[in-house]
């Protein structure tokens, strides 16, 4: 990113932060916590110790970072080297990334930019200026991405509750700043579980590593009696769903089930991981010693921010995410797809000098397709 | 300490608690005693079998019938930690507290089945408690404990069963047979075992005791192993070369399990830093900082090779025949000869 660009992020992150302190928070045990900023263009810091929401803004103030992290662990000792920080205990954290959930790009919603010319093109499998495959997806606003990830948070709520005894009121969902949300169960009988156990819980909640014997089916003489009922909990009775269709047709399903036999069996449940297992980013919830993006603060991959949720159903990221002002600015955009934010349309752009509302303009460069230069 | 007092029954049935110790010095026995006196010396017979029986992979059969016996019973196991204290060869240590956890587990299944008995309920349930934290509460025929201890335990398992997602799971509990509950706290049970054997001070030789120990430390050195290991790369290990090396972008998890794998085997960061030069990312200055943190050079932790589930779960493992017995890349091609 050129200076210019990083200057006028620099400047427009650091009135968002002085505008919106309120939103900035330590989270709590703030002095057990790991926090962690990147500068743009620069490395990531971590290993930082702050102790109140005043140091935490004076370290936005004075450092401009791009993206600021907080650990969702607690640490003896948390301002030292990994080894010697003595983990004490972590909230479990979920991902649901739009990109995680989408077999192919949105091509209303996408662009390709070229790693070798730079050009930005529609959604193709080459680059039609330099014919190079070394292509990046940027994918801009996207409505349909947004349903199919609150969706997706709303069946790993119901597994969180129903099935791990997560207690609902304690799940906090945050919007990613991006193209996802992060889910938080603190203060879980989770808390001191080390990132194997972890694993184990994301392979659950993700269906993965199933057997057939845990849904009832033998290698040998396999009998509908023990097969997944509609009314079985957990996913014996998403699985029955996902088997039978209907209560009609259970009968006639289960018969065609058997006689696949067990190989046939095994195959199915690895391909119902693509259906019925929810699509968390594992190494986000495995991770007992990651540096999570800090509720509040602005996501430098998009200019939004990261920020709570009330009503899932009627969050919109595009409007209630999106802080900076509209102050108009010029800036060179080649965007040949149109997006929507703060409920206005833009675009398309032909690599054209346009005036955007300064949040659609930051938009777009934190997306790598618009620059003031 | 268990807050039950143990008759001797129960002693018996688990010799490794603290209880089975304090039973010996209420005898009034010295060790010298067992060694010098005919109807004590059985007792060391019977000890030197109880260790033959392990080391043969077989469990020791109780006799719970006659006071004699259990006396006879309860120091055949104290003797035997003794006898394993003075042959000094971990092997047999490791054999005899394997089999003495399968004893226990047995007594541990039993005991937790009959909850009609309350005094054998309450201890096993206080056993699982107390020396492996596992909160047990029996839930018509089954037994329900909380997720979380459950993965404290089954993490360390293998197969595929022991998987959560392949477990009866509501409301944060897993739902267990009794053989499951105890089946969940084996490798602690023989790992406690084995910690308390280790633990215990190691006396002096015992006149009398020498035949036995002499006999046990020539059956030690039947169970040395030696391997042999290929120097062909396992095919996960392949496969992430190959990527590389036709330019095409490897994962983060795929690139970690290349240097892990190549470090661990010995080989430098010079020798592997060169196999990354295809990547479409490469950055030279990158790779040589990050092989660095791998290998330990800059930080104070050198990484191991990810475990074959782990691999699995990021979609690099690409499993052959021969693969079938190895738990971690590193051990591909390592045979016992």
């Amino acid at each position: 990113m050129n200076v210019k660009d990083v200057m006028l992020l620099e400047d427009t992150f650091k009135k968002f932060y002085f505008e919106h302190f309120e939103l900035l928070h330590v989270p709590e045990n703030p002095e057990l916590r790991e926090f962690g900023f990147q500068k743009f263009n620069g490395g990531m810091n971590r290993h930082i110790t702050l102790k109140s929401d005043k140091e935490l803004h004076l370290l936005l103030m004075q450092n401009k970072p791009s993206d600021v992290y907080c650990s969702n662990a607690c640490y003896r000792f948390p301002n030292l080297p990994m080894t010697e920080k003595d983990w004490l205990n972590g909230d479990l954290i979920f991902d649901i990334d739009a990109k995680d959930l989408r077999k192919t790009h949105p091509v209303k919603n996408s662009v390709i930019k070229c790693s070798d010319c730079n050009q930005i093109s529609n959604l193709s499998g080459s680059c039609p200026n330099c014919q190079s495959t070394k292509l990046a997806v940027i994918t801009l606003t996207c409505s349909d991405c947004i349903k199919s990830t609150k969706d997706e948070v709303k069946k790993l709520i119901q597994i969180l509750t129903d099935d791990l005894g997560i207690n609902p009121q304690s799940i906090e969902i945050f919007f990613s700043g991006n193209e996802g949300f992060h889910i938080y169960a603190p203060k879980s009988k989770y808390q001191e579980i080390g990132s194997k156990e972890r694993a184990e819980i994301s392979d659950y909640i993700m269906f993965r590593g199933a057997i057939p014997e845990t849904f009832g089916f033998k290698r040998f003489n396999s009998n509908k009696s023990t097969l997944p009922k509609f009314e079985d909990d957990g996913w014996n009775g998403k699985l029955a769903k996902q088997l039978y269709g209907t209560k009609s047709n259970r009968s006639k399903s289960l018969q065609e089930v058997i006689s696949g036999g067990y190989g046939l069996f095994q195959k199915r449940l690895e391909q119902f991981r693509d259906t019925i297992g929810i699509k968390i980013d594992p190494n986000v919830t495995n991770d007992i010693h990651r540096i999570f993006r800090l509720p509040g603060s602005i996501n430098s991959k998009s200019g939004l921010t990261k920020i709570f949720v009330d009503d899932l159903e009627k969050f919109d990221p595009y409007t209630d995410a999106c802080y900076i002002d509209d102050e108009k600015i010029n800036v060179k955009v080649n965007c040949p797809i149109t997006f929507t934010l703060k409920n206005k349309k833009f675009g398309p752009y032909k690599n054209e000098i346009v005036s955007l509302p300064k949040f659609a303009a930051i938009y777009l460069i934190c997306k790598g397709i618009a620059s003031t230069t | 300490m268990i807050m039950v007092n143990l008759g001797s029954d129960e002693i018996i049935k688990y010799p490794f608690l603290d209880e089975a110790g304090k039973y010996l010095s209420d005898k009034g026995f010295s060790l010298e005693d067992f060694a010098t006196n005919a109807d004590l010396n059985k007792i060391v017979e019977n000890a030197f079998e109880r260790i033959i029986t392990a080391v043969d992979g077989r469990i020791y059969k109780s006799e719970l019938a006659s006071n004699n016996s259990s006396t006879n019973e309860i120091f055949s196991f104290l003797i035997a930690v003794i006898l394993l204290k003075l042959t000094g060869m971990n092997t047999l240590t490791r054999r005899f507290s394997l089999a003495e956890a399968r004893r226990a587990e047995k007594f541990l299944e039993k005991d937790l089945k009959n909850q009609q008995d309350p005094r054998n309920a309450k201890l096993s349930l206080q056993i699982l408690q107390e020396l492996f934290s596992v909160t047990i509460q029996k839930e018509d025929e089954y037994f329900i404990i909380p997720i979380s201890d459950y993965l404290s335990h089954s993490v360390n398992f293998h197969e595929r069963e022991w998987k959560l997602i392949n477990r009866k799971v509501l409301h944060g509990q897993v739902q267990l047979t009794s053989h499951e509950t105890v089946r969940l706290v084996r490798k602690e049970l023989d790992r406690y075992i084995f910690s308390k054997i280790n633990s215990s001070s190691s006396p002096q030789m015992i006149q009398g005791f020498e035949p036995y120990v002499t006999k046990l430390k020539s059956l030690a050195k039947k169970f040395e192993v030696k391997t042999v290991e290929s120097t062909e790369y396992p095919p996960c290990v392949k496969h992430a070369i190959e990527v590389l090396e036709k330019g095409e972008n490897l994962a983060h998890s795929g690139r970690f399990l290349l240097a892990t794998f190549l470090l661990n085997k010995g080989q430098t960061v010079e020798q592997i830093a060169p196999l990354f030069k295809n990547a479409p990312d490469y950055n030279e200055k990158v790779t040589l900082y990050q092989l660095n943190q791998l290998s330990g050079t800059s930080g104070t932790t050198q990484y191991k090779c990810p475990s074959c589930e782990k691999v699995k779960s990021q979609d690099l493992c690409f499993p052959i025949p021969a693969c079938d017995p190895i738990i971690n890349p590193i051990q591909f091609g390592r045979k016992r000869v």
